[in-house]
């Protein structure tokens, strides 16, 4: 599953249960942000143990970004067997704020800073 | 013209630093077709930081010492919430340009971002600030985006001001401007403040 256009692209792997996020998120919107969201809330659906969240390529985020990630990690605390790995680049600081505060919201959250 | 003022507003310095202020005609294309032009202003302001920012020279021996990267994110994340809002809230019937200034200071980065705001929608926008400036707000941030994923129909995230606050430690301050009463002007400056 992938949602790809010139600006950003977000791809969901179900051989690794992964989903990779690349490029810049500038959407205006929740929802401009919805298919998304879509595309996090089934992976995390599908893959019942654990799933990675891959942000190292994401270059840009705005804040309704912002809001569909946190969206996303309070929408996985209603399963609680889900363990999400969430990697970003440690040099990067605003990839490691955004994180831990996913982290703050799903404390079963792993980060796994490169 | 009445003038209200919220927050650590710091006013506009017609000062010789170095600065740079981009206006946007409200004449010209739609909103929804503007929308990404916001990012493409917020790049171009975060590379004018790049070039021209020399920063507080602490001695004559690291007077070369580059920026840390996150400034330059936090510019270009900052410029283009505040781009955003001020495309998203504005008066277009007022015709009122929207214009963001930047300047550089030896310590400090300040956005001043002016637009047009529906005088019916003030009253609720000082009740946003004044709860801004009156909680902690860490709690706000976090306590808003638990309200926003529990309420489906929610458009707007109201995160941007908080985030640049908690995640970027920046200082807020608005200036309301009543500038004509029939038909109503009012005008709203943002100003961000960042310490470098």
């Amino acid at each position: 599953m992938e949602i790809k256009t010139e600006d950003y692209s977000t791809t969901y792997y179900p051989e690794t249960a992964t989903v990779v996020c690349k490029g810049s998120l500038l959407l205006s919107g929740a929802e401009e942000y919805a298919p998304i969201l879509q595309l996090l809330n089934g992976a995390a659906e599908q893959q019942p143990n654990r799933l990675t969240l891959d942000v190292k390529e994401l270059e840009f985020l705005n804040s309704s970004g912002i809001n569909m990630f946190t969206k996303f990690v309070i929408n996985v605390r209603k399963k609680t067997a889900l363990q999400v790995v969430a990697v970003g680049y440690e040099e990067i600081p605003w990839q490691v704020r955004l994180l831990k505060n996913l982290q703050r919201l799903l404390p079963t959250l792993t980060l796994n800073l490169e | 013209m009445t003038t209200q003022i919220f927050g650590d507003f710091i006013e506009e310095l017609h000062d010789e630093v170095e600065y740079l202020k981009i206006g946007f005609s409200p004449n010209s294309v739609p909103l929804k077709q503007r929308w990404r032009n916001n990012g493409l202003s917020a790049d171009f302001i975060a590379d004018y930081l790049q070039a021209f920012f020399v920063g507080k020279q602490k001695n004559s021996n690291d007077s070369n010492t580059p920026i840390p990267a996150r400034s330059k994110n936090a510019v270009k994340y900052i410029a283009n919430e505040l781009l955003e809002n001020a495309m998203k809230f504005s008066d277009e019937t007022s015709k009122y340009p929207t214009k963001i200034a930047f300047r550089l200071y030896s310590d400090q980065l300040v956005f001043h971002v002016t637009n047009s705001i529906k005088p019916q929608k003030v009253e609720n926008f000082q009740a946003i600030i004044k709860n801004l400036t009156h909680e902690d707000p860490n709690e706000l941030y976090f306590r808003r985006m638990e309200a926003n994923a529990s309420n489906e129909n929610s458009t707007q995230s109201g995160l941007g001001l908080l985030s640049m606050r908690c995640d970027y430690s920046a200082k807020l301050g608005w200036k309301f401007e009543t500038l004509q009463t029939n038909p109503p002007i009012i005008t709203v400056t943002t100003m961000v403040c960042l310490n470098v």
